[in-house]
């Protein structure tokens, strides 16, 4: 039959017809609204519901946003204000309370003629952060550590900064935005020293303590380096971690004793009791992302090793750690770790916590690695392996850059998990910026009844880094895709 | 192409696997396999699926162990010491059936990355070597591209370069065209012809009976993991000894 077809009716188009626009009702926003909004009389419905409840919502709320107060000794002065201007009855936040007290808000009790410290800390931390999160990348290199730069002239000179320190800073971020245009490969030294200075200009002391402290890695590597020609790679680190342990325990102490007489220089110390607020926060969670990450591909690794007594070790520290909540951690910190140090250390109430919340992580990491592993088809092992790879550098170069990869959005939950929990120092008497500022606050005689407006205030901080982590995640998801699926 | 099968064979002893044993559990996968393999020989081994072939191959180069018996490449014993594995791992190249190479890295660092961190190589020389086998295998140009934008026959033919890298003394391939779309499987196939002709020692599972028959000395049929009939090619297909092989051939050749 077709045949028959084609040979009676020919047609051959000469003009192609040019392409028209699609009728009104089919674009645009009117399409939209009529496809999402109105497309059945249940959805019609709906939407004028979801459309009340938000002027609902926002009647009641706006009023109280509008009639802020922004200058006021005490909430009783706020509401005079807002009375007067709006009349009684009105309602109006009172945000006076924040220009009052937002440093406690964010450096807790720290003395205020030293808060240019942990603010330059703040300002390293992200010049050290960069060469991590953005490597070998010059332009986002340069616009992170020019914002750096910027940040640390205005609130630096803001918190009267002495000369010298505002004189060495502005010269150590300018030089590093000189070295990010020569060698932005070289930046990550000072990511590796950016550790020691910070705990140094944050607990002050003697300049010695955090320079003899990094000693003792060198220490660590020249051991290794020394031993290990003779007693093989692992042997030679582990004889490296002693030496080094031996190194913190008996010598650091008597050399920045005697170092600091011969050239006393330092910063006047300040106690962990007077850390608190987001300055408290930070320290704890961005101390515990950098160290959980590493901890957790160990133990990863460790629970799918062939090695029984390995294994064991990690599934019993994964499990157990993970099947306690974190406050009893917590309280393990602030109280059952003395019993089991000799008697006389004083550990650092921050640096306990810092300890259990990095392990707590930890272990939350090393399930959602393992999920990574596990999703890495076994040909991968099996390519690195016939190449000769070594177990060591196959986990390095092709495993974990993968498993990782996958793994970034659960990951990066895990930190903003572990970011948001440091919140629950509070119960052991620290002054985190949710409970124990705000606490404090309240307490104060012209704030009291206040509500509203501590709580918005440090949510809105907490939300700012923790969708800045989201976005950096989703960043970074976009460039490592190379499957092109 | 034809004459490829009397090329430079030598007396030198490649591999050699003496009475060897494997079981999976209670499973017993090789039994009693002994093969001696000359330098420069190309050997085809074919059978049924499960008849343990691949994981004979796999056995050369340690990717599975061996329970029993003993398998000598290249003068070293695989046992349980790692340092002789990765000795043996570094001087046999093995190509996959889902080629296996690594999505997270560029053609180019796929194929130096082995030579870099095994054997030492400068990046620069590792990265010309690279591309002298990528032009061997005819796709320099892709060099800077990531796996997933090839297609199967490039992907497969890359990881032949990236095996090649190596430098190694015998190349095993498992399966190398079975993931391939018809079109593709020539490709390979000449890729893996031209370096029979260039005397390189092979050992290769494959179901390309033309292959075997343009360049392989000696062809294997396998069933229930044991080695039912070793021939030239020849032969092996025009006058095969056991029924089993009658059979197995027919089938594959029948249609």
């Amino acid at each position: 039959m077709s045949e028959t077809h084609a040979q009676t009716v020919s047609f051959v188009r000469d003009t192609m017809l040019p392409p028209t626009p699609p009728p009104m009702g089919e674009r645009g926003a009117v399409k939209w609204m009529r496809e999402n909004l109105f497309s059945t009389p249940l959805n019609v419905a709906l939407t004028l519901l979801g459309l009340l409840s938000i002027y609902a919502l926002i009647s009641a709320a706006l009023p109280w946003w509008l009639n802020s107060v922004w200058v006021a000794e005490s909430l009783s002065e706020c509401r005079e204000i807002v009375a007067a201007s709006a009349g009684e009855g009105a309602t109006g936040a009172c945000w006076a309370m924040i220009r009052e007290r937002w440093h406690q808000f964010l450096f807790g009790f720290y003395p205020p003629a030293e808060w240019w410290r942990p603010i330059l800390a703040l300002g390293l931390l992200l010049a050290a952060l960069a060469p991590v999160l953005f490597a070998g990348q010059k332009r986002n290199l340069t616009v992170v550590l020019g914002a750096v730069a910027i940040y640390l002239l205005v609130t630096l000179s803001l918190a009267a900064t002495p000369g010298t320190a505002f004189g060495l800073a502005m010269v150590l971020i300018l030089g590093m935005l000189g070295l990010a245009q020569v060698q932005p490969g070289k930046l990550l030294w000072f990511t590796v020293l950016y550790p020691a200075l910070c705990f140094w200009l944050l607990w002050g002391g003697s300049i010695w303590s955090p320079i003899v402290a990094m000693a003792g890695f060198g220490v660590l590597y020249a051991v290794f380096r020394l031993a290990s020609p003779f007693i093989g790679l692992a042997p030679a680190a582990g004889a490296g971690v002693v030496a080094a342990v031996l190194w913190w325990l008996y010598i650091d102490i008597p050399v920045v004793n005697a170092l600091q007489i011969a050239m006393p220089f330092g910063l006047q110390s300040i106690n962990s009791d007077q850390f608190g607020g987001f300055l408290l926060a930070i320290v704890i969670g961005v101390t515990g992302i950098t160290f959980s990450l590493p901890i957790g591909i160990l133990l990863a690794l460790g629970r799918q090793s062939d090695m029984l007594i390995v294994k064991t070790l990690s599934v019993g520290f994964i499990e157990f750690v993970r099947g306690v909540p974190l406050i009893t951690l917590l309280f393990t910190a602030s109280l059952l770790l003395q019993y089991f140090l000799p008697p006389g250390t004083n550990f650092d109430i921050i640096l306990r916590v810092i300890i259990l919340v990095t392990f707590f992580a930890a272990a939350y990491l090393a399930e959602v690695i393992r999920g990574g592993l596990a999703a890495l088809p076994r040909g991968q092992y099996e390519a690195a392996d016939a190449l000769g790879l070594d177990y060591w550098r196959a986990q390095r170069l092709i495993i974990l850059p993968q498993a990782l990869k996958v793994s970034i959005p659960a990951i990066v939950s895990t930190f903003i998990g572990l970011f948001k929990d440091t919140t629950l120092v509070a119960f052991v008497g620290l002054m985190d910026p949710l409970k124990g500022v705000t606490q404090i606050v309240r307490a104060d005689i012209d704030w009291k009844g206040i509500y509203w407006e501590p709580y918005i205030f440090v949510g809105a901080i907490f939300f700012i880094i923790c969708f800045g982590m989201s976005r950096y995640s989703m960043y970074l998801e976009q460039k490592l895709k190379t499957d092109h699926r | 192409m034809a004459d490829a099968a009397k090329m430079q064979i030598t007396d030198e002893i490649a591999i050699q696997i003496t009475s060897m044993n494997k079981w999976y559990g209670q499973f017993h996968v090789l039994r009693d396999i002994n093969i001696t393999v000359q330098r420069g020989e190309r050997i085809v081994i074919c059978g049924p699926s499960g008849s343990g072939k691949s994981t004979l191959i796999r056995c050369i180069n340690r990717l599975e162990e061996h329970q029993q018996g003993q398998i000598i490449v290249d003068g070293t014993e695989l046992t349980n010491d790692l340092k002789n594995i990765d000795k043996v791992r570094s001087e046999v190249g093995m190509v996959f059936q889902h080629f296996n190479l690594f999505p997270h890295l560029t053609i180019l660092e796929n194929l130096t990355l082995a030579p870099i961190w095994v054997r030492k190589v400068p990046k620069k020389e590792a990265e010309e070597t690279a591309m002298y086998f990528l032009k061997k295998v005819k796709i320099p140009e892709q060099a800077n591209k990531y796996p997933g934008q090839l297609s199967g026959g490039q992907q497969q033919r890359v990881a032949i370069a990236r095996s090649l890298c190596m430098k190694p003394r015998i190349m095993l391939f498992d399966e190398p065209t079975s993931a391939l779309d018809p079109e593709m499987i020539k490709e390979v196939l000449d890729t893996m012809i031209q370096l029979a002709e260039e005397g390189m020692t092979m050992l290769c599972v494959t179901h390309e009976m033309g292959f075997a028959q343009a360049v392989a000395n000696r062809v294997i049929f396998m069933d229930q993991g044991q080695i039912v009939e070793q021939n030239e090619p020849k032969e092996f297909f025009s006058n095969p000894k056991s029924d089993r092989t009658k059979l197995f051939l027919s089938q594959i050749l029948g249609h």
